[in-house]
């Protein structure tokens, strides 16, 4: 070959031309995958969310279970007041990200969507919680009855806890402790759920937190009372007001 | 010895001769890039907590090696030298990129607990030592079996450690219940005999697995035993 491969201009044009036929393919394939891969996110999280009312879903069937449990949604903003959605407003709901608002918006600006399931004649309320653990964000749904009080499910997630200490948050063994507790003491004030550590005296309003997983514990503990405290609000105003029945 | 570059073959040779056919088998046991060359340990110690997390891993390292081989060797004689490295890197990280797009859109569970580690597999040493010492020197079939050879050498491996872990740790395979229920001791079931090896969840475990892993190793395998 006549080129020099040792020139300047050879080094140069041969890595424009990489850049442009290694940019080109990822962009096609970015693109062809995008679809498959936000069902997938969807899906996953209406897993979660059907997980908090004791529904088992796999990712293949999550969206039909959505359709035939989840029934309606409201979103709230900061006040929990209730925004008016024009659109498909279940469909506007999951697109609100619990971690996301929480880490990428300030206190004020963060809007809450809870989500109103049917389940074997009774009714659900599941309230996605988002927060920090030890690592990076911890995330899940916390499900209440019809009371607006005692909880029928929780399901929570992390992006990288550490396995077999903090990463137990998304365990049945974390998970199911919380079914029967109460985010309300008995005159009604909100007390959230309490991460406290395991061994204390038993209560209504606590569970174990996890022994090595500190920090993870405390994180889960700081999203449930601040993110649930909105739903709590949005609860009195709501078993006050008759439009429920 | 692990880093020995295959001479230039004579064209009229088959791709499954003999030589070639080492490619495949050597890094399997003689030059095994984990327990021998000590490459990508740190994916192995990660991912190996669930057998398939394991598969999909070695899979996608495996996918990464032959095709990552397979573009720098076609290239070999025009990459510029200068730049080489980072011709490397471009051509590892774009086939890295897809791998992990094609994981979120077909296997979303598997590609969540893996999460980092499909994108660290750029990272893993083994990818671009084996583009440096052998397919930048050698022809595109060779080099596909090179990199098919040490892509099954580094998967045997994080399967081993992936079988190991999830049986004693979890007592499943493949999310499946191996140990009967009724074994494992637990608050629920105090009349169990086995208690779930937490320690083989955490990755010390896998690193001392591999240590393992590497002693058997040499004890059969007398030659790979340095000479002091």
């Amino acid at each position: 070959m006549a080129i020099n491969k040792d020139s300047n201009a050879y080094t140069i044009i041969f890595a424009i031309a990489m850049c442009v036929v290694v940019g080109t393919s990822l962009v096609i394939v970015s693109q062809t995958l995008k679809p498959v891969q936000e069902k997938n996110v969807m899906n996953d999280k209406k897993q979660n969310i059907l997980a908090a009312i004791q529904v088992e879903a796999t990712l293949q069937d999550a969206g039909t279970k959505f359709e035939q449990y989840v029934k309606d949604a409201v979103i709230l903003d900061a006040n929990s007041q209730a925004v008016e959605v024009k659109t498909d407003v279940i469909a506007e709901a999951l697109t609100i990200n619990a971690l996301s608002e929480f880490k990428d918006k300030p206190a004020t600006d963060r809007r809450y969507p809870l989500f109103i399931c049917e389940k074997d004649g009774s009714r659900f309320f599941v309230m996605p919680v988002g927060g920090q653990g030890l690592w990076a964000g911890v995330w899940g749904y916390v499900a209440v009855g019809e009371d607006l009080n005692t909880i029928a499910g929780a399901s929570f997630d992390h992006k990288s806890e550490t396995p077999g200490l903090g990463a137990e948050i998304a365990t049945p063994f974390f998970e199911t402790q919380f079914t029967g507790k109460k985010i309300h003491d008995d005159n009604g004030e909100f007390v959230s759920i309490r991460v406290v550590k395991p061994g204390g005296p038993k209560s209504d309003h606590a569970v174990d937190g996890i022994s090595g997983g500190t920090f993870t514990s405390v994180g889960v503990d700081e999203m449930l009372m601040r993110c649930m405290s909105i739903y709590s609000k949005y609860f009195k105003t709501m078993s006050k007001s008759t439009a429920l029945n | 010895m692990s880093e020995a570059t295959a001479p230039a073959k004579s064209p009229s040779e088959g791709l499954f001769s003999k030589k070639n056919r080492k490619l495949i088998t050597d890094p399997l046991n003689d030059s095994n890039p984990i327990t021998v060359q000590v490459l990508g340990i740190c994916s192995a110690l990660a991912v190996t907590v669930k057998l398939d997390n394991s598969v999909v891993m070695a899979a996608s390292v495996t996918a990464v090696t032959i095709m990552g081989n397979f573009f720098m060797s076609l290239m070999r004689n025009i990459v510029p030298n200068r730049i080489r490295i980072i011709v490397q890197l471009v051509v590892v990280a774009w086939l890295v990129i897809i791998v992990d797009q094609v994981l979120k859109a077909y296997v979303y569970d598997v590609s969540k607990s893996l999460s980092v580690f499909v994108g660290l597999i750029i990272t893993n040493c083994i990818i671009m030592g084996r583009i440096e010492a052998f397919a930048l020197g050698n022809k595109p079939g060779p080099s596909i079996l090179d990199g098919l050879g040490n892509g099954i050498g580094y998967g045997i491996i994080l399967i081993f450690l992936g079988i190991v872990r999830e049986l004693f740790g979890s007592g499943k395979l493949w999310n499946a219940q191996v140990l009967p229920a009724n074994w494992i001791y637990s608050m629920d079931n105090p009349d169990g005999w086995y208690v779930l090896n937490n320690f083989m969840i955490m990755p010390p475990m896998a690193l001392i697995l591999v240590g393992l892993y590497i002693w058997a190793q040499r004890a059969r395998n007398t030659k790979l035993i340095e000479a002091h």
